[in-house]
């Protein structure tokens, strides 16, 4: 709640985003809840990451705990559903986010299933601010709540070192993903409340990536996430035109320019 | 509490079910710890209680995967011949028609037990607490913690229920069961004949219950024969000599004389189903989730079955760093399972109910039913490969491949 009372101008959070995500906090850990969609879309996020994780940093995918060593910085981490499977693959996971009930809700619940991870109510600008920096940072279905996408990218990569990798899932702003990542997840299957995502924030594929490349940031894969409504399970596709992710690498040639 | 076991997933009962869902846990390097209120036997393989199995081709398949096959014990079945009562039609199910592997094979309970048991005690991550039964377990959110009757206890992400038809970890968490007695008796023993068997598989439907003689490795053969309750006792109280008397009488003398090879066992025949197979971070597998009827010799595979779907999706979950007890993993475990479980066991059901009776319009149907599908080449295929345990995607260990 203190968050949005502090000054909003040198941040990229966006205060009715907090308000929205902070009164849900209770709901994170319902896998039947407000967040149900995130749940169910959990395995196949937790798949690319470790998968494009393993890939860059050559690691070894299947070991008992492949992201040993890896400095995770998790942005906009709601209660943790993304920071706690990250460190029980062996990362040392910073997680983040302006919403200070929703860094409650995932201390808690962390502490519960005995993981230790450093949770934060701040932002990234914050933490770039003291000078943090991390193997990979992580902003899952985060930049289409953020108020400025190119300010949010900029900041992520000040968080990098060269080398270093920023995920990235979102929604793309598609006819089909206003029809079911907006209309009927909200209002149709009830998914996720009225109100959770504004189409007109998506970001499509092509924008991200101009983004990105903007900022010397080298865009290695990007991939699509399709609901199959029979498993009830997201895959890995080349269809990007709702749900998809993407890996950028922090260049060293890109620091120099 | 004396001492504390961490492991990432705890498992009620180390019968077959208990011990195989270890091992094949083990192969993906997920720890567990096996507790069991009765001790391991010892020596098991020298003596034969006459109880056997049929492995299906996919658990075959499953088992040689795990390094569970004890291939040197393993008697094929290269044909099945169904006969009803006093009927001369009858189904041949030849292994040719369905490709070039056995219809199944089939083992003494101790080769499996001795096999499953040597792996579970070799494994590193396998810890087996016997003697002692499970005084108490919570769970929730945070985990399962429990507690033996000795007072030491213990951590896990998940319990596993494979404590048997009369699961207490079943009744424990309130989960109810549908069910009801045939009426019937299953009374089992080994024999030794005269004449090869040439692996030849043979189930007689009498109106008392089925009467099957399997093949086993040698000049032996098991046999399971499904008696009115009634007439159990009676039967069972024979000298041996008399009681091969009557297994002659029931069957033709194509295996030349017989003898009684072992001891004798009888079972009451139920069937029970639990309302659900999965909880807060609970899964029941095998018997504790559905017992059904011998007939099919299908009940092991079922729990095999229910052990490679929940394990691919642990060891998934697992390797994505996600809870391994949670809800999401637990409902997929339930959905997965729903079909394969409800049809079997109305299959089974409905073999059971069509072929003990005597009722004279009854008996010509199925006469003629059995003779329909024996010349129907496709439908028979179709019920082989079902047997056989081939129709469908199933979990990647079914399909011979690691998890």
């Amino acid at each position: 709640m203190t968050v949005i009372e502090q000054p909003i101008s040198k941040t990229t959070v966006d205060p009715t985003e907090v308000q929205q995500f902070d009164a849900l906090s209770d709901q994170w850990w319902d896998s039947h809840g407000a967040f149900a969609p995130l749940h169910r879309f959990t395995p196949v996020r937790m798949q690319f990451f470790r998968d494009r994780l393993s890939d860059h940093f050559k690691l070894d995918r299947a070991a008992a705990m492949p992201l040993s060593g890896l400095r995770i910085l998790d942005i906009g981490c709601g209660g943790g559903l993304i920071a706690e499977p990250m460190t029980r693959l062996g990362a040392d996971v910073t997680a983040i986010d302006a919403a200070a009930a929703a860094i409650a809700a995932a201390q808690a619940h962390s502490a519960a299933q005995g993981l230790s991870i450093d949770y934060r109510c701040t932002t990234a600008e914050a933490l770039l601010a003291d000078g943090d920096q991390f193997d990979v940072v992580i902003a899952s279905e985060v930049i289409e709540h953020v108020a400025s996408v190119d300010a949010f990218i900029a900041a992520a990569k000040g968080l990098l070192g060269p080398g270093g990798a920023l995920l990235v899932t979102t929604i793309n702003r598609t006819t089909r993903s206003l029809l079911s990542a907006k209309i009927a997840a909200e209002y149709i299957l009830r998914w996720a409340p009225v109100g959770t995502h504004d189409w007109h924030k998506f970001v499509r594929p092509v924008e991200l990536k101009s983004a990105l490349g903007g900022h010397g940031m080298r865009v290695d894969n990007i991939a699509g996430f399709v609901f199959r409504p029979l498993q009830g399970d997201f895959q890995i596709s080349r269809d990007c035109a709702v749900n998809y992710g993407c890996i950028a690498v922090h260049t060293a040639e890109a620091t120099a320019s | 509490m004396q001492t504390v076991m961490q492991s990432e997933v705890v498992i009620v009962g180390a019968g077959l079910s208990g011990l195989a869902m270890a091992v094949t846990l083990d192969s993906a390097g997920i720890a567990s710890t096996v507790i069991d209120r009765q001790h391991l036997p010892a020596d098991i393989s020298d003596i034969s209680d006459g109880r056997t199995t049929a492995i299906s081709y996919t658990s075959r398949r499953m088992l040689e995967t795990l390094g569970l096959w004890p291939a040197e014990h393993a008697a094929p079945i290269l044909d099945i011949r169904v006969t009803d009562g006093p009927s001369r039609l009858f189904l041949h199910f030849d292994h040719r028609d369905a490709g070039d592997q056995p219809m199944g094979h089939l083992i003494e309970n101790r080769f499996l037990r001795a096999r499953f048991q040597q792996a579970a005690k070799q494994s590193r991550n396998i810890t087996i607490l016997t003697g002692h039964g499970v005084s108490d377990l919570q769970r929730d959110e945070t985990g399962v913690h429990y507690t033996l009757s000795d007072g030491s206890g213990g951590q896990a992400r998940m319990v596993i229920g494979a404590d048997g038809a009369k699961s207490w970890l079943r009744q424990s968490a309130g989960i109810r069961t549908s069910g009801w007695s045939y009426g019937q008796t299953a009374m089992i023993c080994t024999i030794r004949h005269q004449l090869p068997h040439h692996n030849v598989a043979h189930e007689r439907f009498l109106p008392g219950g089925p009467f099957a003689v399997l093949p086993l490795a040698g000049e032996y053969a098991s046999i399971v024969w499904s008696e009115r309750d009634a007439l159990v006792p009676v039967m069972m109280r024979l000298d041996d000599q008399a009681f091969a008397g009557e297994l002659l009488r029931r069957f033709d003398d194509s295996l030349g004389t017989i003898e009684l090879a072992g001891p004798r066992s009888s079972y009451p025949l139920s069937l029970t189903v639990a309302h659900d197979i999965a909880g807060t971070r609970l899964a029941l597998v095998g018997d504790a989730a559905h017992q059904m009827h011998p007939i099919a010799g299908q009940a092991f595979n079922l729990g095999l079955r229910d052990i490679a779907a929940l394990a691919e999706i642990i060891v998934d979950r697992r390797r994505l760093g996600l809870d391994i007890g949670g809800d999401e993993g637990l409902s997929r475990y339930r959905r997965s399972r729903r079909v394969d479980i409800a049809t079997l066991l109305a299959a089974t059901d409905g073999l059971t109910w069509l072929f003990s009776n005597d009722i004279p319009p009854v008996r010509i149907a199925r006469d003629l039913g059995l003779g329909l599908v024996n010349k129907m080449p496709r439908l028979k295929t179709m019920f082989m490969r079902s047997a056989m345990g081939t129709a469908g995607n199933g979990p990647r260990l079914l399909r011979g491949q690691h998890l």
